[in-house]
């Protein structure tokens, strides 16, 4: 027979409400969405995204005055190219803030911190993942809208077929940031050393269009528009217009696009892989990094 | 030049899992060179092409930011580059050091590929190889020292870098001509464009204007560098 007992130290049992499930997810994607612009932290963490969402607007503040002044309905740039045109921008903000949502916390240990408590693996990766598009598409669509709007106020002609394309627009940005979220936290959660994560996804994102639109050039140089069109599919912001035109109508910017609607509904199959694929491997990184 | 500490930075450059990303970066550019072979696609336009595009403007300044900011920012983001600080090392020998290790590592990973590439394509045709790593090398030496004297200036030194490279280098020299001219990667060119026949590479600054400017860039980084690492404020890692 044991003598051990268990004495009533007079600890109190916690009878208040409990928060649950969604509750979590609430805070953590609000918290990774504030990290995301550096909010809540200091200066010198807001510096950079504040920077690039300036030099986003730019353009388009830009294209606005000159239409507001000349009537020149070139002047405005096409909503479904903005993204295109500024991919570099757009691309450096993935680089500098994914690994700020992704490596961070992998970097100094602190991921058990969070799994101690009741917090799902599969909701902590999933409010990463939705913090992190949220950002982009906050990037990409506020120049979009101040365009639109813009245009609307300083009456451009057709508003019926303006809203049409805006808000076709809005949806390609949807789309740019899943797949942007998805390429830069799957390669940031990979690199926790600090600089090497930027790195890392630039390195993803130049190779890859460089080495396409090599392909591509080359492909036409031989008349082989069909090779140059699916060779899109392997850079990001390519593949993301290949849908934009093939499915919602837009315009085409990249050099060589997927033919046929079939090139459309294999790039949006492409995407939903993509981005899939890339919760399932934060969800194997974050519960391994969370049991040590 | 301090072998002790020349040791210690390649182990934190190349150890672990980081010497994957950097074999491979350029490991892309010697398969598309060997694909380009294959097919019997590589012409000396198309490999001219394909060097100016992929070893030049991506490749080497790519590797130059992850070695030039590599070797010393992490360092002093987390705060152990006081154990180098704090021994009777003069600080210009610290930063001479640092800098050779990231012209090593760019001559290594940048500048022996795009040789291995050219040779691939074009073999010693109008010395198209040869021009290109020559480029590429004095190239990455400006690149590295400038990349370095960031990373002692400012703890956001790879965005900067990237601004720099991308925004500056690419999107406004497509728009703006004079912000072509006043790039490292022009002044490179330029070296290249001297050095070989091949009349596709065409650089928009002449060589006796491109060789002073990168020699310039070089000194006034590394001098940069050397009087910030004298008075460098070290904060704790965030």
């Amino acid at each position: 027979m044991s003598m051990s007992t268990i004495h009533d130290i007079g600890y109190r049992h916690y009878d208040g409400k409990r928060l649950g499930r969604a509750y979590t997810v609430r805070s953590l994607f609000v918290h990774n969405l504030r990290a995301a612009y550096g909010i809540g932290r200091p200066a010198r963490a807001k510096v950079m995204p504040f920077l690039l969402g300036a030099l986003m607007l730019l353009p388009a503040a830009g294209s606005v005055a000159i239409f507001a002044f000349s009537k020149e309905e070139s002047a405005l740039i096409r909503y479904s190219s903005y993204t295109s045109i500024l991919q570099v921008v757009i691309a450096i903000f993935v680089a500098t803030q994914a690994p700020v949502l992704a490596s961070r916390e992998l970097r100094f240990h602190v991921v058990p911190l969070y799994f101690s408590r009741p917090v799902g693996h599969l909701d902590f990766v999933l409010a990463k993942f939705a913090a992190m598009a949220v950002a982009l598409l906050a990037l990409m669509a506020t120049p979009i809208t101040l365009l639109y709007v813009g245009g609307l106020v300083s009456k451009a002609p057709d508003p019926a077929d303006q809203l049409l394309r805006f808000l076709g627009a809005l949806v390609g940005c949807v789309l740019f940031a899943l797949v942007l979220a998805a390429i830069g936290l799957v390669v940031a959660a990979f690199t926790p050393r600090r600089g090497f994560g930027v790195a890392a996804v630039i390195a993803v994102y130049m190779l890859s269009s460089t080495f396409v639109g090599i392909i591509q050039g080359l492909a036409e140089s031989q008349t082989n528009f069909a090779l140059a069109g699916w060779a899109g599919l392997f850079a990001p912001f390519n593949l993301v217009d290949i849908v934009q035109v093939r499915l919602l109508g837009a315009k085409s910017t990249s050099v060589s696009i997927a033919p046929g609607l079939q090139g459309g509904v294999v790039a949006l199959a492409v995407c939903a892989l993509l981005v899939a694929g890339s919760i399932a491997v934060l969800y194997r990184r974050f519960r391994k990094a969370g049991l040590s | 030049m301090n072998a002790t500490i020349a040791m210690i930075t390649f182990r934190a450059m190349l150890g672990r899992r980081r010497a994957l990303l950097l074999f491979a970066l350029p490991l892309v550019l010697i398969l598309l060179a060997v694909g380009l072979k294959v097919t019997g696609l590589a012409d000396l336009e198309v490999s001219t092409g394909v060097l100016q595009r992929f070893g030049l403007a991506t490749l080497l300044p790519l590797l130059a930011l992850i070695a030039g900011t590599g070797v010393i920012g992490p360092e002093i983001d987390d705060g152990q580059i006081m154990y180098v600080l704090t021994k009777p090392i003069p600080r210009q020998v610290i930063v001479l050091t640092k800098l050779a290790v990231a012209i090593v590592l760019v001559t290594a990973f940048a500048a022996v590929p795009t040789l291995l590439a050219g040779l691939l394509m074009s073999g010693m045709t109008e010395q198209v190889a040869p021009a290109f790593t020559v480029g590429v090398l004095v190239g990455g030496i400006a690149y590295s020292a400038v990349f370095v004297a960031l990373a002692v200036v400012s703890r956001n030194a790879v965005t900067i870098g990237l601004l720099y490279a991308l925004v500056w280098e690419t999107l406004l020299g497509n728009f703006a001509p004079g912000a072509k001219s006043a790039s490292i990667q022009q002044w490179a060119l330029s070296v290249t464009d001297v050095l070989t026949g091949a009349t596709t590479v065409k650089s928009t600054v002449d060589l006796a204007v491109a060789v002073p400017l990168l020699v310039a860039v070089t000194a006034v980084g590394t001098l940069l560098a050397v009087v910030r690492l004298r008075s460098l404020a070290v904060a704790s890692a965030e």
